[in-house]
């Protein structure tokens, strides 16, 4: 989209994912779009509801009734997923994207023991000896840092640690060599000590394997320290998108701005925090314009409308009055 | 300073239930392993008034459970826990009212039935706090102390979003008009743009109403915001204490220190790749803690004495005290 991606790996254009309810339609990703390279991490960071997550289930195919993908395209290396048949979306899930989730006992069976569970993974997209698939999840635990791989693969998933599981989890979706890994808040239900470990890894495997990743998460520092885009999304829209660095540093969008400076980091010990004011608006009960416009200190009458996606280089955001444009110049 | 919680020597001791198997050996006479969960070990504390004390460590040190001790919600298996002097707890009950407690989720503590008015007031009703006839004004002044306005009352839990329903857990607790909010990480499940917003909110309480907090999280960044002193727990002990920007400063245990690099810092250069640093290892089971000090498999200045000998707390030199045989210098 910012036009200077020559082959992204990942291009989706206009995305519209919504669900029908009892309320009406719910329009969960509004009209999103953004490319990723080959080798590429790219944060997507918003608050509960913003659609962050809809938007990486949707690149998968994964949206059930009563949520449809109601228009634009996604496209894994020029190839057009939105319409695909089952079986054909089946080949790609866990092949050319796989994804990890949150909460590794809900990816894991907590029947069949690890080397099973990675034996079917792999079995799933190519025909492979028992011997030679134990092998390949004995190569990838231990690539993710799991101790003892090889004995560990009789183990149930009960038998890890949340870290643990979670180093499964990963390497389950390794498993079948991807280009692009979805990570949605992955290590958000893990301490602090285990998240580090975690991030060091990923962040290790994505160099020396060349995937490409949309990490999906609420929180900036975890995004700033991984990814080199990101992508801030508020009520269904990316409303600010850049180079990681760059974007916190000098924020275009009042919501991007609003949350960096809401950080306790960003305040005098016992100080106020410079709090948003108001709470994320209902996506039943979305303001026309611009969504943020009633809780934004500097929003106008021409705020009714919804901003346009303006462009600075790399750097994009929807905003009537964007921040800090003084210094850019 | 004359401490207005003191908690001494306390430890909170789990059995988990035999099965029943192992309840029939039990019956018949034969050894039963018996697995004791040391969720908190001989810990000491004091908490002056008008004071924050941050409780900080990862899931499963026991933090919560000390907290819970302190509040009188869970009686200590060993020593005791007092308020201005008086036991919190009196065979085997909480004793006193001085002391309240907000949790992680406001929706799990509040009847989805009952109208936030009445939850607020039967509290202080039933305790003989408030009179009926003051109740209604009652109400109105605490929804207004945390932000709410006086038709909040008449709302139900699920009318409310989540910033909005932990306010009401925190004016539920103010009016029992406690001397201490015991508060068990109350930001961890709100969004980021709200999390500020009760952040505030206790900053402003303490001021206006001079609250004393326990104020226990995982999330160290909120922790030093708003505490005057911290204390670190790991695996059921508390491996060092101290104003708070002292440990930030010159963390003097090396789990604290391990725990300070392991938290991602926001990157705004992008020369600077690597903002945190892992600690090696994983936490113990509570179940099998490891002899000595607890921390010693994972530390990277362990000797031979550190898997023998429990460290004392310690504060030599006039430093903040520390639970460790080798103290880090900075």
């Amino acid at each position: 989209m910012s036009g200077t991606m020559r082959n992204p790996l990942l291009e989706v254009t206009d995305l519209v994912t919504e669900f029908a309810t009892r309320k009406g339609i719910l329009r969960a990703v509004d009209k999103v779009s953004f490319a990723i390279e080959a080798g590429e991490i790219v944060g997507l960071v918003g608050e509960s509801g913003s659609g962050k997550s809809v938007t990486g289930f949707s690149i998968l195919g994964l949206i059930d009734p009563p949520g449809r993908i109601a228009g634009g395209s996604v496209r894994l290396g020029g190839r057009e997923l939105v319409g695909l048949p089952p079986a054909q979306l089946r080949a790609i899930r866990g092949k050319a994207i796989s994804m990890v989730f949150q909460d590794p006992s809900a990816t894991l069976n907590p029947v069949l023991t690890i080397g099973t569970q990675m034996h079917l993974a792999i079995a799933a997209h190519e025909k492979t000896s028992e011997a030679a698939a134990r092998a390949r999840a004995a190569e990838v635990l231990a690539r993710v840092g799991i101790p003892d791989a090889r004995s560990r693969l009789d183990a149930h998933p009960h038998q890890f640690s949340g870290g643990m599981r979670q180093r499964v989890a990963i390497a389950i979706a390794l498993l079948n060599r991807p280009s692009l890994i979805i990570c949605d808040e992955p290590t958000t239900a893990l301490d602090v000590s285990i998240q580090a470990q975690i991030l060091a890894e990923m962040k290790a495997l994505a160099r020396d394997l060349g995937t490409a990743m949309i990490w999906i998460s609420h929180d900036l520092a975890t995004v700033s320290s991984l990814a080199r885009r990101i992508l801030v999304m508020y009520a269904g829209r990316i409303i600010e998108q850049g180079p990681v660095a760059d974007v916190l540093r000098h924020p275009r969008h009042p919501y991007t701005a609003g949350l960096i400076a809401s950080l306790p980091a960003n305040a005098e010990p016992g100080r106020e925090l410079r709090q948003i004011p108001g709470a994320t608006p209902s996506l039943f009960d979305l303001p026309p314009g611009c969504a943020f416009a009633p809780r934004c200190a500097f929003s106008s009458a021409a705020c009714a409308q919804a901003p346009a996606l303006h462009h600075a280089g790399p750097r994009g955001w929807r905003c009537h009055h964007p921040r800090g444009m003084e210094e850019a110049r | 300073m004359t401490p207005l919680v003191l908690a001494q020597n306390v430890s909170k001791r789990f059995a988990p239930r035999l099965g029943l198997g192992e309840r029939i050996a039990a019956k018949l006479g034969s050894p039963v392993e018996t697995r004791t969960v040391h969720a908190v070990d001989n810990v000491s504390l004091a908490i002056a008034k008008g004071e924050v004390l941050g409780l900080v460590g990862e899931s499963g040190c026991g933090k919560s459970t000390l907290g819970r001790v302190i509040a009188g919600i869970h009686p200590p298996s060993a020593g005791q826990v007092t308020i201005g002097g008086e036991s919190v707890m009196r065979e085997g009950r909480k004793s006193t009212t001085r002391i309240q407690t907000v949790f992680q989720d406001p929706f799990a503590s509040l009847d989805p039935r009952i109208r936030i008015g009445e939850a607020i007031a039967e509290g202080p009703l039933a305790h003989g706090l408030m009179r009926k006839a003051d109740a209604r004004a009652e109400v109105a002044r605490w929804l207004d102390a945390v932000g709410l306005p006086a038709e909040a009352a008449e709302r139900f839990p699920h009318q409310f979003s989540g910033g909005q329903r932990q306010r009401v857990a925190i004016a539920r607790a103010l009016a029992m008009q406690p001397d201490i909010l015991v508060c068990d990480e109350p930001v961890a499940s709100l969004d980021v743009s709200i999390q500020a917003q009760i952040v505030n909110l206790f900053l402003k309480l303490r001021r206006e109403l001079g609250l004393t907090m326990l104020f226990i999280s995982h999330d160290l960044g909120i922790v030093r915001h708003i505490s005057d002193r911290i204390a670190i727990m790991y695996l059921g002990r508390i491996v060092e204490t101290g104003e708070t920007e002292a440990v930030f400063a010159a963390p003097r245990h090396p789990y604290t220190r391990a725990l300070l690099d392991s938290v991602p810092k926001l990157v705004t250069d992008s020369e600077e790749l690597v903002s945190f640093k892992a600690i090696a290892g994983e936490l113990p089971s509570p179940l099998s803690p490891p002899p000595g000090c607890h921390f010693h498999l994972r530390c990277p200045h362990a000797q031979a004495v550190c898997r023998e000998i429990v460290p004392a707390s310690d504060s030599q030199g006039g430093m903040h005290p520390v639970a460790c045989h080798f103290p880090l210098i900075s």
